[in-house]
């Protein structure tokens, strides 16, 4: 596995929305490139004809009755919303000045 | 009984049969254990919330059902604890985390459900690390739990609080979630007992998810028999729930109760070859035969079985767990619930900027490092040689279980490699951290069923180890069966529960 560098955690940590410190950048690098290297194994174990798993027990076409059941108010859903308003929840600005 | 204290010493089942005698009522049993809470909960930190007058309240209403003669169940005034990572209605719900600060979430997942339909008393919330991510539970934002055998070391994790709760006596029985390890690692290092039912066999409507294809919800108990009970109370179909497996349980209770004969005719064990030796402390091994030798004793034929893929789950676990996660905690993105914080000097601020500095200000460090693994894992050019090869290394990997299980109706292995460390020795090490589940992770990525019990204390340092018994998907009677058996016959050599060898804390008020 390549290295992987101070500016790609930046990127990563912006892919995910998360604002890293230059501090947390200095630590957090060098730590997944340790986790990275003992995950290398991992490349080579499986022949090509090994189908992937993504669940240990499948089961598909999962259906219940379409039946009207309570749900929860308008109230309860914004119960623990940082803000609201008008039986909404109120964000900060989505667009950006030049949009 | 003799005295309302002792209630706090006997297990679910006896305080179960005492309700039912009339010999002690929920509200004296339920204060008993806030009593116990008050005065050990400061040096172990088991709980993040007690809640004691809810608590009480459904104990009063469960005595009235009892002298009316309609329990809702045999626990109906049992009070329970239950992992800050299940929604409680009316109750905080952090996941040890600061994102989700005083959040009381506006519905019952379905366990809770199941529990409060049951009429157990709820007595709090217990600690965890954020969003179940370690095998210490110092990761949790509110500071760590201790274990009860000895405060200067770790309970496990990352349902650390749950398994103290229960070791320290605070509550009979307890909710535990198990991802890679998470009831089981914690159960062998206090001495308790943590199962990790079936994937699909307990609902996870409700469970803040960590890595939605491996979490399972199970009891966290003192004994074999009280796990059974409370597996059959959470237990079953919900059609909340896509994963949950429609079948109906097999019978647990009756599986503990013919186990504790302690008789193992029968019964073929397999020791796995691949969870063993290397990167094992010697007393946690000694331990570890020592049980097998007893169940050999008692009738059991041993064999050994090799999985020759599980010495690739811990890389296989540390890709997918990370990929799902990522992916699960995109929801935290301080717009509907939970933490918002405004960046710094920045006026006006977008959603993605706000979004941005709150999960900086609200995730800790380990769930940084597994956000950032789970994007990098999945990002293209990487998916194919690392989140797709560990999913066929998935299959591969249930593939020997399926093999070792042709040849064994149980597999047995230590739980965890080490007993507890101490607080803060592998905190800023994650791959040390991670090296904690090496014998329980092969059992979420299979889905099959586990089960941590005491095996004894190890020679060098006195602390509880653990034996870890598996079985096939949807067998989980297998492991009460022979689960129930070990602690029987491990009793007798002792002479009684482990537990009864763990150093009394100092409750508070008393000279120490």
């Amino acid at each position: 596995m390549p290295e992987i560098t101070r500016d790609e955690v930046a990127h990563l940590a912006d892919l995910a929305r998360i604002d890293l410190s230059d501090a947390e950048l200095d630590h957090l690098a060098p730590q997944l490139n340790v986790i990275l290297e003992s995950v290398a194994s991992i490349r080579g174990v499986a022949e090509d004809d090994v189908p992937p798993t993504s669940h240990a027990i499948p089961l598909t076409n999962v259906f219940r009755d379409d039946v009207v059941v309570p749900g929860l108010t308008a109230e309860q859903a914004l119960s623990g919303a940082p803000a609201h308003a008008q039986q909404r929840f109120a964000v900060p600005r989505i667009l950006g000045d030049e949009q | 009984m003799t005295s309302i204290q002792d209630g706090t010493r006997r297990t679910a089942a006896e305080l179960a049969d005492a309700l039912a005698a009339g010999e002690v009522t929920s509200v004296e049993l339920t204060q008993a254990h806030l009593d116990r809470i008050g005065a050990v909960d400061g040096a172990v930190h088991a709980f993040l919330h007690v809640d004691a007058e809810g608590a009480l309240a459904q104990a009063g209403v469960a005595d009235e059902r009892r002298r009316a003669g309609k329990p809702r169940s045999m626990l109906d005034g049992v009070p329970i604890a239950v992992k800050d990572v299940l929604a409680t209605r009316g109750l905080p719900t952090t996941c040890g985390s600061k994102i989700l600060e005083g959040w009381v979430p506006p519905y019952d997942a379905t366990v809770v459900a199941r529990l409060r339909a049951a009429g157990l008393p709820i007595l709090g919330k217990t600690n965890m690390d954020e969003f179940a991510m370690g095998s210490s539970t110092e990761h949790s934002a509110y500071g760590p739990t201790r274990n009860p055998w000895d405060l200067t070391r770790i309970p496990g994790g990352s349902g650390g609080g749950s398994a103290a709760a229960v070791a320290a006596f605070e509550v009979p029985l307890a909710i535990g979630t198990d991802t890679g390890g998470s009831i089981r690692q914690p159960a062998a290092v206090t001495g308790t007992i943590g199962v990790k039912p079936t994937y699909g066999g307990v609902s996870r409507y409700g469970l803040v998810a960590l890595a939605n294809s491996l979490d399972q919800a199970g009891p966290v108990t003192r004994t074999v028999l009280d796990a059974a009970l409370l597996h059959e109370v959470i237990g079953g179909h919900d059609p909340l729930d896509s994963t949950s497996v429609d079948q109906p349980l097999p019978g647990l209770v009756e599986a503990a109760r013919l186990g504790a004969t302690g008789d193992l005719t029968g019964v073929t064990i397999g020791v796995v070859t691949e969870l063993g030796g290397e990167g094992y402390q010697s007393g946690v091994l000694a331990r570890f035969h020592e049980s097998v030798d007893l169940m050999l004793a008692a009738g059991a034929e041993v064999v050994e079985v090799s999985c020759p893929h599980f010495v690739h789950a811990l890389a296989a676990y540390y890709l997918i767990l990370p990929a799902e996660a990522s992916s699960n905690l995109a929801k935290f993105d301080a717009m509907r619930y939970g933490l918002r914080v405004l960046p710094d000097g920045v006026e006006s601020p977008s959603a993605e900027e706000v979004m941005r500095a709150t999960r900086d200000a609200g995730f800790g460090d380990e769930v940084k490092r597994r956000i950032i693994l789970g994007t990098y894992a999945l990002s293209s050019g990487y998916y194919d040689a690392y989140y797709g090869q560990a999913q066929k290394v998935r299959t591969l990997i249930t593939r020997d279980f399926e093999a070792a299980f042709a040849k064994a109706d149980v597999l047995v292995s230590p739980t965890a490699p080490t007993t507890a460390f101490k607080l803060g020795e592998k905190l800023d090490d994650p791959l040390a951290m991670y090296l904690n589940d090496l014998a329980t992770i092969p059992a979420n990525l299979a889905g099959v069923p586990g089960i941590s019990v005491p095996s004894g204390l190890a020679v060098e340092d006195g602390l509880p180890t653990g034996v870890q018994i598996l079985a096939p998907a949807l067998a989980d009677d297998r492991v009460y069966r022979v689960g129930a058996a070990l602690e029987a016959l491990l009793a007798r050599e002792w002479g009684g529960p482990l537990m009864d060898q763990a150093p009394p804390l100092v409750e508070e008020g008393e000279s120490a």
